[in-house]
């Protein structure tokens, strides 16, 4: 079904056996009581290639590509310990560690995963991988097209949640991996999650979903829409083929950015932060009576917007914000929810924040709903957070804590099946 | 909210009630010890409610699956008839929506369970008597910060049952150290009941003396 691996920038492997990267702390990995918290050091990304075509949901295929991928911890001989972690919008495979070129560069779910911490890579082998249609390494837009030399542009086929785990999936038979213990992820990471459960419900043995939703609102399809016209309204957006024009769309992606960030925020939290404080009010501390920043929540927003359209590729923003509003499982149960999620066979945890107004927690209830009218074993907390959408991604003691015991909870069913020879 | 020794009898009784892998829901789980020992004796398949961070993370610690929810914010996330016994072990007391959660309760499930201190035991008359609320080992806390609001007796929790046709199936009492069958209004300090609504035909009917 898949070719033998190849990677690029480090040395193959042989055969279907993955490469961990080298961790100055997984020194321990027997302990099975509280560790202290450690980073997993130092991570390598490693560059599979795919050249087995891919048949997407919109009909297109993608005759080859690439997942850029990083991994913790240590893969055990059933290959039984293997955690999948999906990334949100503007993530990456890039989940914990340093890079070795960039110490500051700390990765996204770092206060999540590492040794000791509540995804705890003395016990579980966790994958991180950059989405197709993605400009972190993975196959994208700003890809050369095999066939052309060039850039792929917006002639990169649209992708769907179902077409990454697909692509996903094609990686954990790489790895030689049938069934993770579980695969998890926060908002869009948590609807790749669920997708997997339906899609691939006998390689799912726990489903993890934090701050998500099983399907967007008209709300937030809206801010999307917004979004990306922003990008494809910015004179410099080309047609989606900026690329070689030699300049990009940086406008239009500031804006998006800077919207989209506010959905991630809380009023209150927005508050707090900001308030009405002025940026640099006049001598008197008048108004400065112009359209230039007045306030420091305007800064910050610019300043957040100007940073991501630096690193972000905008047909990449475009994309991923379409498999967002494309995401709905139930649609192909004639909206039934609970009749989408009848062939699970997964247990789930559910996690929402209180504050959080862009996937609230009504959003996860109707996830928790349909599983307990299929009786699918589920265990939901909702989380009295004042950060908003961005609280998964923020330490949080109870949080925490929950996805620890989670997680020790898997670890346990995993030994006892080992030490039983299942 | 309630001694230990209580909690066991409650727990073996509940047992003896609850079929074998059947579904079980608890409102207000705590941290999930009725339905981790059902789990154990019956291989129910439990679901739990509970509103405190700490309990839910003790649940999820015991491998019990828990719902976070305010049970006054009612059971909207259950579907009728999803389990076949609903339990509320001493927590009725606490609850502000006592009638909707008790009718919520026969929807969720074929079998209501209840448990709750009696407020009718005697040394509660005579400490009022003497002009104080009532602080035992059942209730332990003073007034001023009980999470007791809807306290009652056997006789007041029949008379409301009857109001919400709801029908009792069985009662058992217990009084400091043992079960009690004598004077049970004065003499138990904690009443277990099980229900079910009056319209639906119930299996225990025949083979149980109805109370009350």
């Amino acid at each position: 079904m898949v070719t033998a691996i190849s990677t690029r920038n480090i040395e193959p492997t042989q055969s279907n056996s993955p490469r961990t990267d080298t961790t100055p702390t997984d020194s321990n990995p027997t302990d099975t009581n509280a560790t202290p918290e450690a980073s997993v050091g130092i991570v390598q990304t490693q560059y599979v290639e795919f050249d087995q075509p891919l048949l997407l949901a919109s009909g297109q295929q993608l005759e080859r590509y690439t997942l850029a991928v990083q991994t913790y911890g240590t893969l055990n001989a059933d290959k039984s310990n293997a955690v999948l972690i999906c990334h949100a919008l503007n993530a990456s495979h890039h989940v914990a560690g340093v890079l070795a070129d960039d110490p500051k560069e700390v990765g996204w779910w770092d206060n999540m995963v590492g040794p000791g911490k509540p995804v705890d890579t003395n016990h579980f082998f966790v994958i991180g991988v950059n989405n197709l249609g993605s400009c972190f390494g993975s196959t994208g837009p700003a890809s050369i097209r095999p066939d052309t030399g060039k850039p792929w542009g917006a002639a990169f086929p649209v992708v769907t949640v179902e077409d990454w785990v697909m692509a996903q999936a094609r990686l954990a038979d790489r790895f030689g991996i049938d069934r993770f213990a579980a695969v998890m992820g926060g908002s869009l990471g948590g609807m790749q999650a669920l997708s997997w459960s339906i899609t691939c419900p006998e390689r799912v043995r726990h489903c993890v979903v934090i701050a998500s939703t099983p399907r967007l609102s008209a709300q937030n399809i809206g801010f999307n829409e917004v979004a990306r016209r922003a990008i494809i309204t910015d004179p410099e957006y080309h047609g989606g083929d900026y690329y070689a024009q030699d300049v990009v769309p940086k406008r239009g992606l500031s804006v998006a950015r800077m919207i989209g960030h506010i959905t991630y925020l809380s009023d209150d939290d927005m508050a707090e932060k900001f308030g009405r404080t002025q940026r640099a009010p006049s001598a008197d501390g008048d108004w400065h009576y112009g359209y230039d920043v007045e306030f420091e929540v305007e800064s910050y927003l610019r300043y957040q917007g100007e940073k991501f359209s630096k690193y972000f590729d905008a047909n990449t923003y475009l994309l991923i914000t379409r498999a967002l509003d494309y995401f709905d499982p139930a649609r192909h149960a004639a909206g039934d929810l609970t009749k989408a999620l009848a062939g699970v066979q997964a247990n789930f945890l559910l996690v929402s924040f209180s504050t959080d107004w862009r996937f609230p927690p009504a959003r996860s209830r109707e996830i928790v709903k349909a599983l307990l009218n299929n009786a699918t074993p589920v265990t939901y907390a909702e989380i009295d957070a004042p950060h908003g959408h961005d609280a998964f991604l923020l330490e949080d003691a109870r949080y925490h804590a929950v996805v620890r015991a989670y997680f020790k909870r898997i670890a346990q069913e995993i030994s006892h099946e080992v030490s039983h020879g299942q | 909210m309630a001694n230990k020794h209580d909690v066991r009898r409650d727990f073996e009784r509940i047992g003896n009630w609850v079929d074998t892998r059947s579904r079980v829901l608890d409102l207000g789980c705590g941290d999930g010890d009725l339905l981790d020992y059902l789990h154990t004796v019956k291989q129910a398949q439990g679901v739990g409610v509970e509103i405190n961070d700490e309990r839910v993370i003790a649940c999820v610690k015991r491998g019990v699956n828990v719902i976070q929810q305010n049970l006054d914010e009612g059971l909207a996330m259950f579907g009728d008839q999803q389990f076949d016994t609903v339990v509320l072990s001493q927590t009725l007391q606490a609850v502000h929506q006592t009638e909707h959660v008790l009718l919520e309760m026969v929807r969720v499930a074929r079998m209501g369970v209840v448990s709750f201190p009696n407020f009718g035991y005697w040394p509660h008359g005579w400490s009022i008597l003497r002009g104080r609320m009532p602080v035992t080992g059942q209730m332990p806390y003073a007034w001023y910060n009980t999470p007791n609001i809807h306290l009652c007796t056997l006789k007041d929790f029949e008379d409301l049952c009857d109001k919400l046709g709801l029908r009792i199936v069985e009662r058992v009492t217990f009084g400091p150290d043992k079960e009690v069958k004598w004077l049970p209004s004065w003499r138990a300090t904690l009443a277990l009941y099980r229900f079910t609504a009056a319209a639906q035909p119930s299996k225990q009917a025949s083979d149980v003396g109805v109370l009350a």
